[in-house]
């Protein structure tokens, strides 16, 4: 892929994550957000952040397996959107739904299961947006950060979590995704056993 | 050059807006009365009714548009996908003929058609608030008669503590009624002391017209002071007992729903607090009110209970 091309993708590709966003903006301005809007706004925000979220994580097995290796060009973009969405999320919460009823806020992060994930998930996301960019990839150096970015996969199990606790009853949806993440989880864990068999052998062939 | 020129419309053209938002009904009254005069009052989802009575147990707050009131429920019956589907699909539920069976520890059981239920009493335009469990509030005027008009008819017996009340639960017209996540059918429940006190409310239609389907056409209950999956919707059975009856939200989630489910701001459900309330059409959240507000009503029945235990 030529460096222009790849340039035409991504810019394709930042309009495209902007989408949900732009929907946001269509349904509020024709009246289309219904009767609960902070609702409709809240639960939106959230699905894209765990939307994006997936997307990231399914940029690694789509190069193994399609041999594109210019995907992992555009996966710090999605990551990035990932956290975009995550924190506009938690905006439409703080200021939204509490209106920055700080101690409630508070409660409810200490005293409720899924916010406490939701929260969580969205700390943890912040040194990763904060790490995104070469400088600080060249700064930690490529192995520490790495490992700091391997927590996307804490993350990712995470906000599941927090998606599947909120719902009620009909568990199809949060199952949807807890699928999803366990493929792009297994993946690795497979690729990786097979990694670790393939040197084993090796290793002992040399011997 | 300025030229000031009146506004087109003098503020006395502008048509209130309580009378726009009840054109539709306004408007079928007016044929309803041109076509059926004299006839006894009939309903289906849409149709009006005349001669409303005015309940001094209404609320003076502003009610929610109908728009809301009507395309924002839940009705489990009808999907768990959220507040649309109930709209978009309760319009498949026939709603005649109905009868609603009324059993039990009675002293004359009965089985009523929904034209007899309609003749029992006159029916009364009644404004409650409305607290869902989830956490947000509306403004609804109700039309229905209270729900002990409807008990005493059947002679409930000394031994008769509590009612339960059974919802349509057909799975040809229902699509959430085939799938596991609750034991079908939907039913609830009260104590019978609560069942007659006079907020008790058997609502048959609402904003001066019959029930829409999704908001439980074409009769269901209303209990101002609980969380609103009390209130039983297109109900087919009312039956008397002695004992507590097994309710589907509490048996689903005992931990998160209770039998009594008063509203309650000092009890959390355990994944929020109900301390506030978001009322629809509202920015910021409001505090929620003791029994929302019917406290000064109801909290005798509940006098010396330990409303954390039995909430």
């Amino acid at each position: 892929m030529t460096p222009a091309r790849l340039a035409a993708v991504k810019a394709a590709l930042f309009i495209l994550c902007l989408m949900p966003l732009a929907q946001l903006a269509w349904l509020g301005w024709t009246d289309g957000l219904g009767a609960n809007p902070i609702e409709f706004i809240s639960r939106h925000l959230g699905a894209w952040a765990l939307n994006f979220l997936l997307a990231t994580l399914a940029v690694t097995p789509l190069r193994q397996l399609s041999g594109w290796h210019w995907l992992m060009r555009l996966r710090r973009m999605l990551g990035l959107f990932a956290f975009f969405y995550a924190l506009l999320h938690f905006l439409a919460y703080v200021w939204l739904d509490q209106f920055f009823d700080w101690a409630a806020i508070a409660r409810d992060i200490a005293k409720r299961p899924f916010i406490t994930a939701g929260f969580a998930a969205f700390v943890l996301l912040l040194p990763l947006a904060a790490t995104s960019n070469a400088t600080m990839l060249r700064r930690l150096g490529g192995r520490r950060w790495q490992r700091l970015h391997r927590s996307i996969y804490a993350i990712a199990v995470i906000a599941v979590a927090h998606y599947w606790w909120l719902v009620k009853k009909d568990f199809r949806l949060p199952l949807l995704y807890a699928i999803l993440l366990g493929a792009l989880l297994g993946l690795r864990a497979l690729r990786l056993s097979r990694e670790r068999q393939r040197q084993l052998s090796s290793y002992s062939r040399s011997r | 050059m300025l030229i000031r020129r009146p506004p087109d419309l003098a503020a006395s053209e502008i048509t209130p807006r309580h009378v726009f938002e009840r054109r539709r009904a306004l408007i079928k009254a007016a044929g309803a009365l041109a076509l059926t005069a004299g006839l006894p009052a009939t309903s289906r989802a849409g149709e009006a009714f005349s001669g409303l009575q005015q309940s001094p147990l209404s609320t003076t707050e502003a009610p929610n548009s109908l728009r809301d009131i009507s395309g924002y429920n839940n009705f489990v019956e009808f999907g768990f996908g959220g507040k649309p589907q109930p709209a978009e699909r309760a319009g498949a539920m026939k709603t005649r003929p109905w009868t609603v069976h009324v059993e039990g520890l009675v002293n004359r059981p009965r089985a009523f058609a929904i034209e007899d239920i309609l003749r029992l009493a006159p029916l009364e335009e009644r404004i409650y608030r409305f607290r869902c469990v989830e956490g947000w509030s509306m403004v609804i005027p109700w039309v229905g008669f209270p729900l002990g008009v409807l008990l005493r008819q059947v002679e409930p017996q000394g031994s008769a503590k509590y009612v339960e009340f059974v919802s349509l639960a057909d799975p040809e017209t229902m699509p959430g009624v085939r799938q596991p996540f609750l034991d079908w059918p939907y039913t609830e429940g009260l104590r019978l002391d609560e069942a007659l006190h006079p907020l008790t409310l058997l609502a048959v239609g609402l904003y001066g017209e019959a029930l829409p389907n999704q908001n439980g056409a074409p009769l269901r209950l209303v209990v101002p002071w609980k969380y609103g999956f009390k209130g039983g919707k297109s109900i087919v059975r009312i039956r008397l007992t002695e004992r507590q009856p097994r309710t589907t939200w509490n048996l689903a989630q005992p931990e998160e729903y209770g039998f009594y489910a008063n509203v309650n701001p000092a009890v959390s459900h355990p994944r929020w607090s109900q301390e506030k309330e978001r009322r629809i059409g509202e920015f910021r959240k409001r505090a929620t009110l003791p029994f929302n507000g019917y406290a000064g009503q109801v909290a005798q029945l509940y006098a010396g209970m330990d409303l954390r235990k039995f909430f």
